[in-house]
């Protein structure tokens, strides 16, 4: 039988501090792994470092945004014939440990993706705000999709080779896939599903939501998920 | 309207029409966009040698006064384009992403290959 390829992508922007730890906790966490860290235009030495780990590193010449670095791991992914895909954000707020129940759960095939969720365990500690537009853009995609989704907006999934054939297409969001992504998703007739994972508070405090952008974010959600309703594009 | 407004008003619509013409045949602009502004140059002349054209248009917007209908016309020409352009921005940004997407993949194949061939030709220097 066919040994299934396993490939665990990391999409990351001048996170020099940050990402010999997570590439350390991915290579603890599962044996072997194939590791491609996908550089978004750093001005940091990421990519030095992270290839001094030996990983792939994939380099976009200019910061082109989370949604382009995840898709280009997935089109590596895919024309590198990988069945299933494991996408961590390189900040370090992600347990690697979780990488084998994602696999796990995914494996048993009843899903096509399985998201890890802050939002199933109790200790994890999400600012104010932050939870708050989480939680309800959770429940509206709950209810669009007619199942729980409490973490619409985490970057810890695990997916396999079928959902990778349809996120390299053009409909892929390019700033924030979240919500709207899962509802595209559930609507091309994707089975999704959650499970709890710990996160660790982002250790120099950086977010890709601060400034003017969570607002933005709210307006474009709001606006991606009303029109994915009327999209029939997949 | 009197003689000098004409004049103006002409100069100027000849200006921009003589202006983009000039612009395509050097390349600096291409046909496609071209369009737009030449329609709008155009407009302003015949208005400007029509006079009376721009008063019935006037009437039929119901606006007061013929500067108005001007004015009206000029913003949603301005907004018309801006929307056009905003499309081909989108667009144009699709078309980075992609090239963006496509450069790294192959460098990183190039990569591969560089480093596989270096491996490949230090392992026959040792042989020999």
């Amino acid at each position: 039988m066919k040994k299934e390829k396993i490939i665990v992508i990391v999409p990351s922007y001048n996170e020099e501090r940050n990402i010999p730890k997570v590439i350390e906790g991915i290579k603890n966490s599962i044996s072997k792994p194939h590791i491609a860290v996908i550089d978004d235009g750093s001005s940091d030495n990421t990519p030095l470092i992270a290839k001094s780990f030996g990983v792939e590193v994939i380099k976009l010449p200019f910061n082109m945004g989370y949604g382009v670095a995840l898709q280009t791991g997935y089109k590596y992914a895919l024309e590198n014939d990988y069945d299933y895909v494991i996408q961590i954000d390189g900040d370090g707020q992600h347990d690697p440990k979780h990488i084998e129940d994602l696999l796990r759960e995914l494996k048993k095939g009843k899903v096509d993706s399985v998201i890890g969720s802050r939002f199933l365990v109790n200790e994890n500690q999400v600012p104010f705000f932050r939870g708050l537009v989480i939680r309800l853009f959770g429940f509206i995609t709950s209810l669009l999709i007619g199942h729980k989704i409490t973490d619409p907006c985490s970057g810890y999934r695990a997916m396999n080779k079928k959902i990778i054939k349809f996120l390299v297409k053009d409909l892929y969001p390019e700033d924030y896939p979240d919500a709207d992504l899962i509802i595209t998703l559930h609507r091309a007739g994707f089975c999704i599903k959650e499970i709890p994972v710990r996160v660790h508070p982002n250790i120099q405090g950086k977010t890709m939501h601060s400034g003017l952008k969570p607002l933005y974010y709210i307006y474009k959600m709001f606006l991606s998920i009303f029109l994915t309703l009327f999209r029939r594009d997949y | 309207m009197p003689l000098r407004q004409k004049i103006v008003a002409l100069s100027i619509a000849i200006f921009i029409f003589i202006l983009v013409i000039e612009l395509v045949r050097r390349r600096k602009l291409r046909e496609e966009y071209s369009l737009l502004w030449l329609l709008t140059s155009l407009v302003m002349i015949v208005l400007a040698i029509q006079y009376d054209w721009l008063v019935k248009i006037t009437h039929f917007v119901g606006a007061a006064l013929p500067t108005s209908t001007l004015f009206f016309f000029g913003l949603m020409f301005i907004i018309v384009i801006n929307i056009h352009f905003s499309v081909k921005v989108s667009r144009l940004n699709d078309q980075v992403k992609k090239f963006a997407q496509e450069n790294a993949l192959l460098k990183n194949r190039l990569e591969k290959i560089e480093h596989r061939n270096k491996e490949h030709s230090n392992k026959s220097m040792d042989s020999h």
